[in-house]
């Protein structure tokens, strides 16, 4: 939670998602700052879904994301890039065996 | 870092922005980069927060009721605006107080089209008509700006801003076709918002100092004369079928350059209204400090009374 220059505690910050209709994801919309849930929920219908953007939302406190760092990019996701085995592709099938 | 460390790390931005890709939060930029994004992104925001004014200034006074609850719409809508844009400008590491505070104590800018009057109700169709017309000339290309939360915002606003226009139009064809008077004052709103609309485009090229560095982060994706003259080539015609001229003796098709000429600009008038001597500065600053300092208790009490329940629901698991 951010103080200000008086020590006062200002609205944390909240992180919207949405899920645009049944069957589809939540997906992140944005955020917000808020006192509590109840009024990011409030604020998010209000900020993001003017039009029918959505069925559901879902807030959650900035703070409580752990995101993974891009300078470790590196050893998160290109161990995956040669890997190729994992791909129907690596595979050699005679054409006549149609749709595997 | 060394030098020659954040050399390669610049080669490396560079090369993924020529390349289309997007810059998200967490990556990697250059300093200036993010000042840049700060800067313009708040400014943005400031711009769509200060812009509900000159318009909130007619919702009580709107001529019926289909007119009041699309400018509430719009002006709502306008809010949403600032708020996608000051989230998107948190991820860059500033906080919205310190935002707020660039704001009100002058020291972060906002477009200065809001810093004139809405004298009558036909300033209200003038305005969705042509400063949301050039805002979304201004916008459109920035949906494919490379600092990702920015481009993404811009998406969201741009699907918002047509309805903005459209009302806007309409409230002029409707005077416009009205009694006289009704088509004066049309006629009268024209003639004071079409120069400063134009103005909206910033300064010409030649006088334009970030132009160069904004094209190569695809901040910018056309000049401010190109896009002054998307505006007008696409403005006159709208103007012609509502029956009203543009307020410009020089104006007139140019055959060979596919464009229409248009007389100069007075840009004393618009350093005037940016350096804060403009018909409503102070007035604007005034009404969103004004604003904001009012409803500190508001945020206050909604503060404490979140941490009272908080508190509560802790004792209770106890």
């Amino acid at each position: 939670m951010s103080e200000s220059k008086n020590n006062k505690k200002n609205w944390p910050l909240w992180e919207v998602f949405v899920r645009s209709k049944n069957g589809l994801e939540h997906r992140h919309f944005g955020s917000l700052h808020a006192a509590d849930a109840e009024m990011a929920l409030e604020n998010a219908r209000d900020v993001y879904t003017r039009r029918n953007e959505g069925v559901s939302i879902w807030v959650v406190e900035s703070k409580n994301i752990t995101a993974s760092n891009p300078k470790d990019n590196g050893e998160l996701f290109e161990p995956a890039s040669d890997k190729v085995y994992r791909h129907p592709t690596f595979y050699d099938l005679p054409d006549e065996v149609k749709h595997m | 870092m060394s030098e020659k460390e954040i050399k390669n790390l610049e080669a490396i931005f560079e090369a993924k922005i020529a390349r289309d890709e997007k810059i998200e939060p967490k990556d990697w930029m250059p300093e200036k980069y993010r000042k840049t994004h700060i800067r313009q992104m708040s400014q943005h925001a400031h711009s769509e927060i200060v812009g509900m004014l000159p318009e909130g200034n007619w919702i009580t006074r709107a001529p019926s009721l289909r007119r009041k609850v699309a400018l509430l719409a719009k002006v709502q809508d306008e809010a949403g605006h600032g708020l996608y844009l000051y989230s998107a400008t948190e991820t860059l590491g500033i906080s919205r107080e310190e935002l707020y505070e660039q704001l009100h104590s002058g020291k972060a800018k906002y477009s200065s089209i809001f810093n004139y009057p809405t004298i009558t109700w036909a300033d209200i169709g003038a305005i969705g008509w042509l400063v949301d017309g050039a805002a979304i000339i201004n916008q459109v290309p920035l949906c494919s700006t490379s600092f990702g939360p920015y481009a993404r915002a811009m998406v969201r606003v741009c699907k918002e801003e047509s309805f903005h226009q459209r009302q806007g139009y309409e409230i002029m064809l409707t005077l416009a076709n009205g009694t006289p008077e009704q088509k004066e004052m049309a006629q009268d709103a024209l003639n004071r918002w079409w120069w400063p609309s134009l103005m909206m485009f910033g300064p010409t090229d030649d006088m334009s100092t970030h132009t160069e560095q904004s094209m190569k982060w695809k901040l910018k994706r056309k000049t401010n004369d190109a896009l002054r003259q998307q505006f007008i080539d696409q403005t006159v015609p709208q103007a012609n079928i509502l029956g009203l001229s543009i307020p410009d003796p020089d104006l007139k098709w140019n055959e060979e350059r596919g464009h229409y000429d248009f007389g100069p600009i007075n840009w004393d008038e618009f350093w005037q209204v940016v350096k804060g001597h403009g018909p409503c500065n102070k007035e604007r600053l005034q009404t969103r400090v004004d604003a904001w300092e009012e409803g500190e208790w508001v945020r206050d009490a909604a503060m404490a009374y979140a941490e009272k329940k908080a508190e509560r629901k802790v004792k209770q698991a106890g």
